[in-house]
């Protein structure tokens, strides 16, 4: 998700600083559906680059994003600019100076449309060779932050009960982080399990909102071990491998992790070592439970001294907006159920009509009939796409946010370990000044000693853990900011997918009966 | 026609009102109260007479049938607890709309049968049908009493088993044997599209319901992130508002004028067919009277007593087949034309009704998308 900000409301800083180039191709791009995506720019230095883009803006309304990119890093004023931030930008204006038509700086924000990134990486000259079309056309890149990933191709690797499924995920970037501008590796889905546990694991990022994969499915995948070629297995494969690639985008767009040496290992290592801890039946799957199960009693006995109401505040948000989402996945799989019914329905019905068209004798009525059981059919077809994009874009949609719900939590969570962290600190703190007062007064030198070092020990220990509260508490403010800000985008962009969709199928519909009507008329 | 109906409690009580400029009658312009069951005894009286054998008797309205949202609004009530109040009264806005689309199938269906033996050129001059009109005071019909009701279904099992001995009869007329062939066929076929079709408009109307639920969820999402965010609640409010509670109530128009249309349409056709192979049948029997007649002349001749008395019903057989012949094939080709013109109108008409929901549903979600993007 890009951390730029589109449309962002007054409140937000650095957005009075708009850019007239851009707000032109804004206009320019308003028939790709692209205006959210068009942010204010803040910095001056792309006017001229702005202004040259007009001619292209059609083929390639992606340059317009590589703007935000620049615009991210200086609209950002919470600070989250770090040096590399600003690397960055210096990178890609040089880039941009330099070479006009191949803007490696390729951010797109959730996109629409396959042809799309294909413009976009028609862009970058060393990454030609490297993108096939058919790849590009299935996903749909969302990248921000000049890094590209696609998931693609799953595989059926093996046989038997040890079978898996192998995917492609092809990164294009151009990033001095990475080796290359743009490599693929196969990875399977216990590897992006790996990750997610290095990630979470880490100190460092402790306060940052991870993305959490999709979850693990053991009948699905024992479905697709076995070998059964029926729809729903390929639909459960089409499902995961959609996730894994939102899954990585986010992680990809998350302007922290994807600096993590981990988060390139997963992206470039040719082979990674089996993630075997990520088994659910293995020691370290039963260590994570107990883990788990400790956590949620912890939680429940500690009552944390919130000094700042802005974190409570926001855990009851973030669990009525919890609630709220899930209430609306049931609603939203209910209708596809429905509308799937509806399918098989409509199927039916086509059939017998089309009987009954037959045993008609009266011949214009007989076609009139037939006619009437081809649109059905048809429709079923429509009714069935719709299904697809209802689930796909909307359920999937409200799933991925109520995991996303579950992993800010959980930084929630890590905070308040923190807190914990810090306030034991400060309780031994205060025991071993009591042990050194005792000593004093009972006049035993040599332990005194001791006792002074340890105390200098520990007040370092507190110092260092009320300043890594302080610091998760801020990461944690920020990343919140980012959060809501990418959720709107998110939500806004896949609405907008969504209803275009219902839009085209509407048209069909009308296509179907309008064709229908006129033999509908000709029954003598 | 039917202008008017009333619902008390279970029974529905209809206002027959009349206009008519035969003499038969004393006032040009009557109304009378009715309820279901005077329908049923004119339709029963109509088809016990014998005289209109020959003919298709249309037939008669089904029950008036709430079950389904009374079903429904009770589950609504137990469940109140537990929706927002926007929801429950939002869904229960649907059930008063789907209530009221019955009352009016139901009324439609009652009127169309008395129209259509208003304009039969035979039943309209039947006495019972112009008491049935006129009879100022409760016709109090006499319910069918169980022992009536047993002895009925009775009849309906003798009068299967007689179909099918029936069925082994020759034929004599070429255009009756089509005609048979043909409708038990169609018959067949049309009841198989009539359940479809069912079905097919129940799931529309679940995805109707799921568009109501989704729209009062969202507008309860929406309310809560009113610390969040402004432009997500606008989002959604935006998305709830427009699609899915207009949406949902094309979506419900649709489901239920194709109900209307298609399925009503098929439904009515297949009791009408059931009338028309009752006329056949009913000749049929004649028919399998008259050869038995016939059967009994000869062994009468052969006896050579009682030749007059078996010779007389053979006569009356042979005429009684004769003008039911007669008279069938008439009401046969009038019931194709009939069926025709149907059809073609109720098509034309669902046809028409599905693009402009179609059409209004476009613009709506191009308003929305263009709403949503220009933010």
């Amino acid at each position: 998700m890009a951390t730029s900000s589109d449309r962002n409301p007054p409140p937000f800083p650095a957005t009075d600083v708009s850019k007239p180039g851009l707000s032109d191709l804004l206009d320019g791009d308003s028939d790709e559906g692209d205006d959210i995506f068009v942010s204010n720019r803040t910095s001056p230095l792309f006017v001229s680059r702005g202004v040259s883009q007009p001619e292209r803006v059609r083929e390639e309304p992606a340059d317009l994003f590589s703007q935000e990119e620049a615009g991210t890093d200086t609209a950002r004023s919470n600070g989250v600019n770090s040096d590399d931030d600003n690397d960055l930008f210096a990178e890609a204006q040089s880039d941009l100076d330099t070479n006009t038509s191949s803007s490696a700086v390729q951010p797109h924000i959730s996109s629409s449309s396959g042809p799309r990134p294909a413009s976009s990486f028609q862009q970058n000259p060393a990454a030609m060779q490297h993108t096939s079309l058919e790849q590009l056309e299935e996903e749909e890149a969302k990248d921000s932050f000049d890094v590209d990933v696609a998931v693609t191709n799953p595989e059926k690797v093996g046989d038997g009960m040890n079978a898996y499924v192998a995917y492609k995920v092809f990164t294009r970037s151009s990033l001095p982080l990475f080796k290359s501008k743009a490599f693929s590796v196969r990875r399977r889905f216990s590897d992006f399990l790996g990750l997610y546990e290095k990630l979470s694991a880490k100190q460092t990022l402790h306060g940052c909102i991870i993305p959490p994969p999709p979850e693990k499915s053991v009948v699905g995948m024992t479905k697709v071990k076995v070998g059964m070629d029926d729809p729903s297995s390929v639909e459960f494969v089409e499902r995961r491998r959609a996730a894994l690639e939102r899954y990585l985008q986010r992680v990809v767009s998350h302007p922290s992790l994807v600096q993590d040496p981990d988060v390139r290992e997963f992206l470039e290592k040719d082979d990674l070592p089996r993630a075997v801890n990520t088994q659910t039946l293995s020691g370290a799957g039963f260590l994570k439970m107990i883990n788990r199960a400790s956590d949620a009693v912890n939680k429940m006995t500690i009552k944390m001294n919130e000094s700042d109401t802005w974190f409570e505040d926001k855990l009851q948000e973030v669990e009525a907006e919890e609630q709220q989402l899930r209430k609306l996945h049931s609603v939203v799989d209910s209708l596809v159920n429905h509308r799937k019914e509806l399918c098989g329905n409509t199927a039916i019905f086509a059939k017998s009509m089309a009987m009954l068209g037959n045993s008609e004798d009266n011949t214009a009525l007989s076609r009139a009939l037939s006619q009437l059981a081809e649109v059905e059919d048809k429709m079923e077809q429509l009714h069935q796409e719709q299904a697809a994009s209802d689930f796909f874009i909307l359920a999937e949609l409200l799933a991925d946010y109520i995991r996303l719900l579950g992993a800010v939590r959980g930084c929630l969570d890590q905070r308040m370990r923190a807190w914990q962290r810090w306030q034991e600190a400060q309780s031994t703190l205060q025991k071993k000044r009591e042990t050194e007062a005792k000593l004093l007064w009972a006049n035993k030198p040599d332990k005194l000693q001791q006792a002074k070092d340890e105390i200098t020990e520990w007040e370092t220990k507190v110092t260092q853990y009320e300043r890594d509260f302080d610091r998760i508490g801020m990461t944690v403010r920020k990343e919140f900011l980012r959060f809501e800000k990418d959720k709107a985008k998110d939500f806004k962009s896949q609405i907008i997918k969504y209803l275009e969709a219902m839009m085209k199928s509407q048209q069909r519909f009308i296509k179907f009966w309008e064709a229908f009507l006129p033999e509908a008329k000709a029954i003598a | 026609d039917i202008p008017d109906a009333l619902c008390e409690r279970d029974k529905v009580k209809f206002t027959v009102h009349t206009k008519t400029t035969l003499s038969s009658f004393q006032k040009p312009d009557f109304s009378v109260p009715r309820q279901h069951e005077d329908f049923i005894w004119l339709h029963d009286t109509l088809v016990e007479t014998e005289d209109y054998a020959g003919l298709i008797i249309p037939p008669a309205p089904p029950k008036p049938d709430f079950e389904s949202p009374r079903e429904k609004m009770h589950k609504l009530g137990e469940g109140e607890a537990t929706m927002t109040k926007e929801e429950y009264t939002k869904m229960k806005q649907e059930l008063e709309a789907e209530y009221l689309a019955v009352f009016k199938k139901t009324v439609q269906v009652h009127e169309v049968f008395l129209q259509r033996l208003s304009s039969h050129p035979v039943l309209s001059k039947d006495r019972n049908f112009q008491i049935f009109l006129e009879y100022d005071q409760d016709l109090s019909v006499r319910r069918k009493n169980a022992k009536e009701m047993f002895g009925g279904f009775f009849k309906n099992m003798v009068k299967s088993a007689d179909e099918v001995l029936i069925a082994g009869v020759k034929e004599v007329d070429d255009f009756f044997e089509q005609e048979k062939t043909f409708l038990l066929d169609y018959f067949s076929k049309i009841k198989e599209a009539t359940a479809k079709a069912e079905k097919m408009t129940r799931s529309h109307k679940n995805i109707a319901d799921d568009y109501i639920r989704l729209s009062a969820t969202l507008n309860s999402l929406s309310a809560e992130e009113s610390t969040n965010y402004y432009f997500i609640k606008f989002c959604l409010k935006l998305f709830q508002n427009f699609l899915c509670v207009c949406l949902k109530k094309v979506e419900g128009r649709v489901a239920s004028d194709e109900e209307l249309k298609l399925t009503e349409l098929l439904r009515y056709y297949m009791r009408d067919i059931q009338a028309a192979k009752d006329l056949l049948y009913r000749r049929a029997r004649a028919l399998a009277d008259y050869e038995n007649s016939n059967k009994a002349l000869d062994k009468a001749r052969l006896k050579g007593k009682d030749v007059s008395q078996a010779e007389e019903h053979q006569k009356r057989c042979l005429q009684k087949f004769d003008t039911l012949s007669e008279s069938g094939k008439k009401e046969l080709t009038n019931f194709k034309a009939r069926r025709v013109v149907a059809f073609r109108k109720n098509l034309v008409e669902m046809a028409e009704l599905e693009v402009k929901h179609a059409k209004n549903n476009m613009t709506l979600l191009q308003g929305c998308i263009e709403l949503l993007s220009g933010n």
